[in-house]
């Protein structure tokens, strides 16, 4: 459903991304590994129109989304749940999704959403009529799935989930990562945390400094000499 | 639940006393300068109340807006004077332009963020007082437009007192209030506070942040331009320092007095305001140094102003018998499955017991 084409990208004279090309089939999880500075949040913000490639086309079923605003990206059906700042910290748990459900016109299906949203995550309801800057940071994870998951997205880009959890709860997100996925929603997952991104990932691309250096299989990946080396410790 | 309901329940009492006071003023009022001060209090209120749009809902430091009231308010004394248009018809023309004009430059400083955006704005405010101050054969230069009249009659209503004036004031007083509740408790209000909250998300929620700011500074601006037009045709005589960046300050000072991003702050901090200039008057031009002085300690100790303030007490409050009721755990549906399926332990559970 997704494909990016000899994407080049520029921070001015940095060129961060080196000719990338990938894909992304409808119902798969895709995993983007690499280390700091490999170009992953770039290619994330990349697809969601955030940046724009200098060279290079993002296709989303065969439409170029090269020019298409962030917003008609959106509607289109791609979420991102950026790295860093999550969540809308000043407003409440329960802002924080409706405004998940900004463009939708569906009010009934939204409804359905929310419950669903809550179904995964109960702690959210739990904490509705907080301030989401007062989550703890796993709370403001789930808070940032939960309010992508509203938008109804075909496809939901992850910008290291992991970051900053404990691993129980990485375990825990991840195998919601799943759940979500086998609802029928497209995943394209960034990750430093190889490992957990290999175990419930379909495919997976290496990230090297803005290029791509490996890709195939998720598990055989998992299994190569070269990804055990430098992401899984040997 | 309850609490929705508590909360609402404050709101009511709020328009109520409201309503009544606002009524009763010029009744019970002593004696007729305390009539004047609330008038031109409220006048100010409704441009406050489109500062706290573009500043405390869209967190956008605009420092034009006393430019856009001295806008509103030459572009209907104007209109007034040398078109002889009827007061109701220079009002929403003073509105509408005065708009305009925001959007014009909103397309320009949007552009540009953070100190860039407050420089920017300074600037325009700045062109905007010194065109009306230079444009001596519209404007009358720094002699001023005089002899503005008064607002025209509706049916047998008149406004040649000062109580059928205040009331005139008051009454788009409310309306303004009615328009910002409404626009706070809507999607439109939530969008800007994301905007403010972070761009950056709400652009990838497919919030148009362009648009969004437009939006508010269009409606700030609108509100700004009646509260000029209300103003000469109150007062009756345009001066260029109605458009300083002195008064700009002082909007902000309400403002922040009040409590940004609130439905009540700009009413409630004008009005404090108000009394404290009024309770100032022998301090004559050190009155901005207190004044000053106040913004200091306003900014670092009461950052949520008296409204903003009041709501962190009432929090606290609640929060406070709510833990009592429930032993300690915090209350609210489901609060005591803390074996859900995420079992993370979170602060308001946490073993570890402070104090
Ligand atoms: N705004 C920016 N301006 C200039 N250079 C940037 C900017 N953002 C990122 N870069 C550079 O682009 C490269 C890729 O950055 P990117 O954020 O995509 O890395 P990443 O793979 O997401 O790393 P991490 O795992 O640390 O998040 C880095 O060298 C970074 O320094
Ligand atoms: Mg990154």
């Amino acid at each position: 459903m997704l494909v990016l084409e000899d994407v080049n990208v520029y921070y001015g004279a940095i060129h961060a991304l080196k000719g990338i090309s990938l894909t992304v089939n409808e119902g798969e999880i895709v995993t983007l590994i690499g280390s700091n500075g490999a170009g992953k949040s770039t290619s994330l913000k990349t697809i969601s129109g955030l940046l724009r490639p200098k060279q290079g086309e993002v296709k989303l079923n065969g439409e170029v989304l090269n020019t298409v605003p962030p917003q008609k990206i959106v509607e289109r059906g791609i979420a991102q749940i950026p790295e860093g700042r999550r969540v809308f910290s000043q407003m409440t748990v329960m802002e924080n999704l409706e405004l998940g459900a900004f463009l939708r016109k569906d009010k009934d299906e939204v409804k359905k959403d929310l419950e669903y949203v809550f179904d995964l995550f109960p702690r959210l309801q739990e904490r509705r009529s907080q301030l989401a800057g007062t989550l703890s940071g796993g709370e403001q994870q789930m808070l940032a799935m939960g309010r992508a998951l509203m938008t109804k997205p075909k496809l939901l880009l992850l910008d290291e989930p992991s970051m900053g959890l404990a691993p129980i709860l990485v375990k825990q997100i991840f195998s919601i990562i799943e759940t979500i996925n086998s609802g029928g929603t497209t995943i394209l997952l960034v990750e430093q945390n190889a490992h957990v991104a290999l175990s419930i990932a379909h495919r997976a691309y290496v990230l090297e400094t803005g290029r791509i250096v490996l890709s195939g299989d998720a598990k055989e990946l998992s299994e190569s000499p070269e990804v055990r080396k430098a992401y899984l410790g040997g | 639940m309850l609490s929705f309901l508590k909360e609402h329940k404050f709101k009511f009492i709020g328009y109520g006393l409201l309503l009544i006071i606002g009524i009763i003023f010029p009744i019970v009022s002593p004696n007729r300068y305390y009539l004047t001060v609330a008038t031109l209090g409220f006048i100010y209120a409704i441009a406050v109340y489109g500062l706290n749009l573009i500043v405390g809902y869209l967190g956008q430091l605009s420092l034009a807006q006393a430019g856009f009231f001295g806008l509103g308010a030459y572009t209907s004394g104007l209109l007034m004077l040398k078109l002889d248009l009827n007061f109701w018809l220079a009002l929403p023309l003073a509105a509408i332009i005065t708009t305009i004009l925001a959007v014009l430059v909103g397309l320009i400083s949007f552009r540009t963020k953070g100190h860039y955006f407050v420089i920017l704005t300074l600037c325009i405010g700045v062109i905007i007082n010194l065109v009306i101050e230079k444009w001596d054969s519209l404007t009358g230069g720094v002699r001023g437009l005089i002899g503005i009249p008064l607002p025209n009659p509706i049916g047998p209503l008149e406004f040649k007192t000062l109580e059928s004036q205040y009331y005139l004031v008051f009454v788009f007083l409310l309306i303004t209030i009615y328009v910002m509740n409404r626009i706070s408790s809507s999607l439109l209000g939530r969008t800007f506070r994301s905007i403010r909250n972070s761009e950056d998300l709400a652009s990838t929620l497919g919030i148009n942040v362009m648009y969004n700011k437009l939006l508010g500074f269009a409606i700030a601006a609108f509100f700004t331009g009646i509260a000029g037009a209300l103003y000469a045709s109150y007062i009756r005589f345009l001066g260029p320092e109605i458009s300083t960046h002195h008064l700009t300050f002082e909007f902000l000072l309400f403002l922040l007095i009040g409590g940004q991003a609130t439905v009540a702050g700009p009413l409630v901090g004008t009005l404090i305001a108000s009394v404290i200039t009024e309770s100032l008057q022998f301090a004559q031009e050190y009155r901005m140094v207190i004044f000053g002085l106040m913004l200091i300690l306003i900014v670092r100790f009461f950052p949520g102003g008296a409204v903003g303030e009041a709501r962190k007490l009432k929090v606290k409050v609640t929060d406070f018998y709510n833990r009592r009721k429930a032993g300690n755990y915090p209350s609210g549906p489901g609060a005591g499955s803390s074996k859900g399926k995420l079992g993370v332990p979170s602060k308001g559970e946490s073993h570890v017991t402070k104090n």
